[in-house]
């Protein structure tokens, strides 16, 4: 992977347009809605599982792959529980704020 | 081997997804939907990932599988386990992860690239890679150990493990600690131009981990005297300003791995929560910087000199009997006591009779974004009930009776006329009803430390105890009417 000044100003530039699209998406939520808007965009902020995922790829001999695999499997253990959990929670609270009726079919 | 755009097409339409997913969350309709975009989002985003290493050949499934098994199971045991009441703390626990997932990240691959001396000449990608993941670790374990920290005041203190059990077979309960002084900012400065100097140090000496470890333990402590200092009940901020740091961190991660789903994702979480950070702010009428940087309501808390007779239930109940509309203001002291049920339970009884009840909910009622609202879905009360500050003001005039359990600065008509702590902020306005029934332990001062004129007026009746003690007292009397 070699980083170039081109990608790396194509990165900073999804970056901020990214950052622009946040504040423009979300301007005005329901107070009810901001316990579960923030666990949910939270268990998004788990997407992190993806460079986790990466660096847990790793030989694995005698249990000793050594500590930046450590490292890896740890930080893919939080991310899993940040977005397994993460979404499980909201999907409870939703399902408790919306109660049956507004539950939409088909997703 | 697969051409890699491929790949590339797949994370884009998981960044679509959470696109979509965020935006559905912030309308009551469609949040559950918008939820479970979001997830498959993710889903995707790890098949994808799954496929890309199957094709560039994995090395080594067992850190893979394991460590997706270990934070599954453990993530589902806690989302199904957690009762209503203990949201806040999970999630600021779910948040410090995703932050400390992140630093984690980082850490491993610079271990990973001096172990294999795979370190970039001076240059572009040295500079580029380094900085992203200094920054990734600053955010990240600032996150991390912050978050514990919010965690902490959330609960609100401890047991010592191994003290002596009392009589009621529980240990030593500790006070969660708030504590800090003005200079403990130029502590928090001077750790936080620590950390970029060590970042600094890390494009200088790529190959030497000390400044690494280093910034970990730097930022690792900005964390922790970052959320010392601020007390409970601004908490709704801290909760979702850490909530933005951890989608920062995950998008600088993103830089360091080179994945433009990470950057979509993490940025957009961040501005979105930074969005709700300013919510919190404004309903506080505090700026971001002073709930940061100044300790509030700890000094000069006003004591209280005037007294007020308590009234009984009986008396309550009779004053309720008849009326046609009520409102119920919950506080922070409904969710300590846990009254949530009791209180519906008494919603129905007026119900019962006719009466008019809705709830009105002051945007930082509570130790979290919404929590009240939370605690009130739990116990069954229908959303519609629900009703926003600036709608319930304008119903208050008309209503008979405004219960207000476990609040008190969210209620201080001293806060109308613009001075003291509480100056500007807005509130609800429980005296505007022909009566005013407040449930609290006694008079003390709320968190802003005002003295609440509320407490003192003709019309309002106090019932001094514990929020769901005196709501079921309350229920029982008003039954045997």
């Amino acid at each position: 992977m070699s980083l170039t000044l081109a990608t790396l100003v194509a990165s900073i530039t999804v970056f901020i347009l990214a950052i622009f699209l946040g504040f423009e998406l979300i301007s005005k939520v329901p107070p009810t809605l901001h316990t579960p808007l923030m666990s949910g965009a939270n268990a998004i902020s788990g997407i992190t599982i993806v460079g986790a995922l990466f660096l847990s790829n790793t030989e694995f001999l005698d249990w000793n792959p050594g500590l930046a695999a450590w490292l890896a499997f740890a930080a893919l253990v939080m991310a899993t529980i940040n977005v397994v959990g993460g979404f499980m929670v909201t999907n409870r609270m939703l399902e408790m704020i919306a109660g049956k009726k507004n539950r939409k079919g088909g997703d | 081997m697969v051409d890699a755009v491929v790949w590339d097409i797949g994370y884009l339409v998981s960044a679509a997804l959470f696109i979509l997913g965020i935006k559905k969350l912030s309308s009551p309709k469609t949040a559950p939907q918008g939820n479970r975009l979001g997830a498959y989002g993710m889903l995707l985003a790890v098949l994808v990932t799954m496929a890309k290493m199957n094709s560039d050949g994995i090395i080594g499934l067992e850190l893979i599988v394991g460590g997706l098994a270990v934070g599954t199971i453990i993530g589902v045991w806690m989302a199904t386990r957690v009762e209503m009441t203990g949201m806040p703390e999970l999630v600021a626990l779910f948040n410090g992860f995703g932050g400390g997932a992140s630093a984690l990240v980082g850490l491993s691959e610079v271990l990973k690239r001096i172990q294999e001396s795979d370190i970039p000449a001076p240059g572009v990608e040295l500079y580029a890679t380094w900085i992203a993941i200094g920054l990734s670790g600053l955010v990240g374990w600032l996150t991390l150990t912050g978050s514990l920290m919010a965690m902490g005041k959330l609960k609100g203190g401890f047991y010592i493990p191994l003290t002596k059990k009392d009589d009621r077979g529980r240990r030593k309960w500790v006070n969660f600690p708030t504590w800090g002084p003005p200079w403990l900012n130029f502590v928090k400065g001077a750790l936080l131009a620590g950390s970029f100097a060590l970042i600094w140090l890390t494009i200088q000496e790529p190959e030497n981990t000390d400044y690494i470890y280093g910034l970990a333990g730097v930022s690792g402590l900005l964390g922790i005297l970052f959320v010392l200092p601020i007390g409970g009940a601004d908490m709704p901020v801290v909760v979702s300003l850490l909530n933005s740091m951890s989608g920062i961190a995950a998008a600088f991660t993103g830089f360091v791995i080179g994945n433009n789903v990470l950057i979509i994702a993490g940025s957009m979480v961040g501005a979105a929560g930074l969005i709700l950070t300013f919510i919190m702010c404004k309903a506080m009428n505090r700026t971001l910087t002073a709930v940061l940087f100044k300790s509030f309501g700890g000094g000069g808390k006003e004591t209280v000199t005037r007294t007020k007779v308590g009234s009984d239930p009986e008396e309550v109940a009779m004053v309720c009997d008849g009326i046609t509309k009520c409102v119920i203001i919950p506080g922070y002291g409904m969710a300590v006591s846990q009254a949530q049920h009791a209180v519906k339970e008494f919603a129905d009884l007026l119900e019962a009779q006719d009466v008019e009840v809705s709830y009105g909910i002051h945007p930082v009622a509570g130790r979290m974004p919404g929590h009240m609202n939370v605690l009130l879905a739990e116990a069954n009360v229908p959303y519609e009930q629900l009703i926003e500050m600036d709608e319930i003001n304008s119903e208050l005039p008309e209503c008979d009776v405004a219960l207000v359990i476990g609040a008190n600065d969210t209620v201080n008509p001293v806060a109308r006329s613009g001075e003291g702590p509480l100056g500007g902020m807005p509130i609800i306005d429980a005296d505007k009803a022909r009566v005013v029934v407040i449930i609290k332990r006694s008079l003390s001062v709320g968190y802003a430390g005002v003295d609440n004129d509320l407490f003192y007026e003709n019309k309002t009746m106090m019932l001094f105890g514990d929020g769901k003690k005196m709501m079921n007292e309350l229920n029982a009397a008003f039954k045997d009417l």
